[in-house]
């Protein structure tokens, strides 16, 4: 393990603009971090890496004041902090900007920066002050806009500037970045980077999380990794070559917990030509784009990305949840089949398990039985005249096949485990017989019980003949799990492998845009 | 496996919805037996009486309480009632249409008016509250347009001037009737009737199953293939023609249509509904609620009106209990 001595050469003297030591958090009983170290200097960038889970987004919660510690000390330009709420973070000079961003849309861009700060004497506003100080902090992130102007009116891109601006504004000299490119195109990356370079020149340090390969080795000056929750390395850029850092995130043991009978036949069950999504802003590049695959009888064929590659929108594309932002040539079993809504997809026997059960998959003030029969309600109640007791049984059986642990079927899914809840989520497409599974993520945020029963489950749908496309972001299971792998990277496949054939590393290096040559 | 909230036996049923309605219900009744307006309230007649003043608001509920459950609201209800009063007067008196004519006609003019709305909701995205406050504000133009802003009476002029009585319509006495020995209300029966529609539609029929669903998570309603849009314009269509069926029986015991009739009634609707405990979140609630609320409303009004309390003081009561009764709610949720 590299420690933070380890990197600091003889020539860095000077005390870290932030130093973090020892944090541990723990969730329940599950430990997020573990004794990690962490150190950013003044007008340095740098990328903190990890795959989902890793624990990167704990650790900037941490810093931001979000969430406290269990352990651990932090430190910044030498003294001690401890940030109790989001606002002593910001006092101390740190800024964290989400993906989401944090601005109120209707208001102005002058109003936006100093909000919560704003120049005034006895609560009498200094508008024209304001403005003053506003054009000056836009001025050092390079934004010529009238700072008078509504946020509304600007394009993400400015957006992410205003924000960086706000933090200016507050004397922030920690910022940290979560994947700032995301919804960017490739001019205004370009702009954003120009501006980090300024910030980096004024002294701040940056903390940079990324997904992407080439932006780490385009910006940043020193790479940590995390990995389970804890620091496996903190490198400086020239001693970190991109296999090396692709080795060190994946670097973990397979366990082998779901052993896979492959059942494969011949035929092609379901076949996607062209599918296209197009982003929610014109000038972005589609979010997918141009995708072909066939998925056969009984085949479960594994689709991997990283965030923002397109994985789920894919899958929401050919059950028609897109709607017009989606194009696709479905085949199902050689029939052209159009899948414009839900229903329709449903109906040509296509099921989506969506990887956010709580906000897509269940309706939580309803019962198990309402859940589980909500797709296949249509055929329970011909005429419209509902069939409680076909409904109930239905219900219980699928509860029965699934190892469903309810005190009483007519319980509310809001009181159940994230297991279970995920087990009403099957049901519910069980129930509708399909042809095609589409599962995003289907074990996220599940016990390693029910993870297990999920993957069983799915064996035992492709015996049957079914077909499935599975989405995880445990890329281990899902090696385990899936007859052949695609890999997805800005919405294009950009490898594809047999079972057997991949590494997670292999896996990693491709969803990160490089290829095998590099 | 913890047991669920609503199984715990007799404390969780303590805490339900339908005990805590009935409880305020039971309050109400209990206020009336204490203060009984010197004896009126053990009479029978009081209470046939609190039943029918009740029942046009209660029908005006039934409507509303589809399309709470969605999640969304209908302002337009009181303008509807008195658009469809005005209309259902234009043909009973003027135009002597029979009513096997014309009461179908005004039950689709309402749920007309109703799916207009759903479908600009559900199609265009527009807020239900914005939507059906222009519907609201178009539906009384438009009675105060076909009546030419007249209550349309049995008074007609005669060519010469001089001023003549239509005789009343058959359907009008038939409506404001009473039946069973004088002991009940026909509006009284019409409301209970709507009741029951409204409750097989939302426990017995698909569509109600899917009204909850959409109220209670729309986004993964729509992925489970629950046809939101066409349920959303059924729910304003439902609230629609509930408020026709209002129209109609505000007609009849008005012997006219009157264009200024319903003002503020979807305020009175809305509170019914919510004192009787379904959420305005959507997606949870039911017509037993509805019926609660309706008679807790219906005998507030006659017990303060029995007790000669003011109109003004009513009106603040009124307010007050509306509160009591959410917070009430909350605990439980």
């Amino acid at each position: 393990m590299y420690t933070m001595q380890a990197v600091a050469g003889p020539t860095q003297t000077d005390t870290p603009l932030l130093a973090m030591t020892a944090i541990c958090k723990t969730f329940g009983s599950q430990e997020v971090l573990r004794d990690v170290a962490f150190d950013l200097r003044a007008g340095e960038l740098h990328v903190l890496a990890g795959e989902n889970g890793a624990g990167k987004s704990t650790l900037m919660r941490i810093l931001g004041g979000v969430i406290p510690a269990d352990h651990g000390h932090s430190h910044i330009n030498g003294s001690e902090v401890l940030f109790r709420n989001p606002r002593d973070a910001a006092n101390s000079g740190v800024a964290i900007i989400h993906q989401e961003l944090s601005l109120v849309g209707s208001m102005s861009v002058a109003d936006n920066l100093f909000l919560g700060h704003e120049c005034s004497t006895a609560g009498w506003l200094h508008q024209s002050d304001s403005n003053q100080r506003a054009r000056e902090v836009l001025g050092r992130v390079g934004l010529s806009i009238d700072p008078r102007s509504a946020v509304d009116s600007l394009p993400i891109s400015s957006q992410q500037l205003v924000e960086i601006a706000k933090a200016l504004a507050l004397d922030a000299q920690i910022i940290v970045m979560d994947e700032p490119t995301s919804a960017l195109s490739e001019p205004e990356v370009r702009n954003l980077f120009a501006r980090i370079a300024d910030l980096k020149s004024q002294g701040c340090g940056i903390i940079y999380i990324t997904h992407r390969l080439e932006e780490i080795y385009t910006i940043a000056d020193r790479i940590s990794v995390l990995r389970d929750g804890a620091l496996v390395a903190t490198r400086d850029r020239s001693d970190l070559p991109p296999d090396e850092l692709v080795r060190l995130l994946v670097g973990r043991n397979i366990s082998d917990q779901a052993p896979r009978r492959s059942v494969t036949t011949n035929d092609i069950r379901l076949q996607v030509q062209h599918c296209t999504v197009r982003a929610t802003r014109a000038d972005v590049p589609p979010v997918v784009e141009d995708v072909s695959f066939d998925v056969r009888r009984g085949e479960i064929l594994g689709v991997v990305g990283l965030e923002g590659s397109g994985v789920s929108e894919l899958l929401w594309a050919n059950f028609g949840g897109l709607a017009n932002r989606a194009t696709s040539q479905i085949t199902i079993d050689g029939s052209r089949t159009r899948i414009n809504s839900p229903r329709d997809a449903i109906d040509a026997g296509v099921a989506l398990v969506t990887n956010d059960r709580k906000r897509t998959g269940l309706i939580l003030g309803m019962d198990i039985v309402q859940n589980s029969t909500l797709a296949a309600l249509p055929r329970l109640s011909p005429f419209t005249w509902l069939n409680h007791s076909a409904e109930t049984s239905l219900a219980s059986e699928s509860a029965q096949q699934l190892n469903l642990r309810a005190a009483s079927m007519r319980q509310h899914v809001s009181t159940l485990s994230g297991g279970n809840q995920q087990k009403v989520v099957l049901a519910k497409w069980m129930g509708t017989n399909p042809r095609v599974l589409l599962l995003d993520d289907p074990t996220r945020g599940v016990d390693v019980g029910a993870k297990h029963e999920i993957y069983l489950l799915m064996n035992q749908w492709s015996e049957q003949g079914r077909s499935i496309v599975f989405s995880s972001s445990e890329w281990p299971e899902l090696l385990q799990v899936s007859d052949r792998i695609i890999v997805m990277h800005r919405g294009r496949i950009v490898a594809s492998f047999e079972r057997g054939a991949a590494t997670p590393a292999d896996l990693l290096r491709a969803a990160m845009g490089s290829t095998r040559d590099e | 496996m913890a047991p669920s909230d609503e199984r715990t036996g007799w404390r969780a049923r303590l805490t339900s919805p339908t005990a805590t309605a009935l409880f305020a219900l039971c309050f109400v009744l209990l206020i009336g037996l204490i203060f009984s307006g010197d004896g009126a309230f053990y009479k029978w007649s009081t209470h046939r009486d609190a039943l029918r003043q009740a029942s046009v608001y209660g029908i005006l509920a039934c409507g509303m309480t589809f399309v709470i459950i969605t999640a969304g609201i209908d302002l337009s209800v009181g303008s509807v009632l008195a658009l469809v009063a005005v209309a259902f007067s234009i043909l009973s008196i003027h135009k002597d249409w029979s009513p096997w004519l014309a009461v179908p006609a005004c039950l689709a003019f309402g749920a007309a008016c109703g799916a207009t709305s759903g479908a600009v909701i559900a199609r265009l995205r527009i807020q239900p509250f914005i939507v059906t406050l222009a519907m609201m504000v178009f539906a009384r133009g438009l009675a105060k347009t076909i009546s030419g802003g007249m209550k349309v009476s049995t008074a007609m002029q005669r060519p010469d001037g001089s001023w003549a009585a239509a005789p009343v319509p058959d359907v009008f006495k038939a409506i404001d009737s009473r039946l069973l020995g004088d002991n009940i209300s026909v509006v009284s029966l019409i409301f209970i009737a709507c009741i029951a529609i409204s409750w097989i539609v939302l426990s017995r029929l698909r569509w109600g199953r899917y009204l909850y669903a959409i109220g209670g998570n729309e986004e993964a309603a729509r992925l489970s293939g629950v046809p939101v849009v066409a349920m959303k314009i059924l729910a304003y269509a439902l609230a629609g023609a509930f408020s026709a069926v209002a129209g109609l029986c505000q007609a009849a015991q008005e012997q006219q249509g009157d264009p200024e009739a319903g003002i503020g009634y979807e305020l009175t609707a809305i509170a019914i509904v919510v004192i009787g405990g379904t959420n305005l979140m959507g997606g949870r609630g039911g017509i037993g609620l509805t019926l609660l609320g309706t008679l807790t409303i219906g005998y507030l009004d006659k017990i303060l009106s029995v007790n000669a309390v003011p109109e003004a003081s009513r009106l603040m009561l009124t307010g007050v209990i509306i509160i009591v009764a959410v917070l009430l709610q909350r605990r439980k949720d």
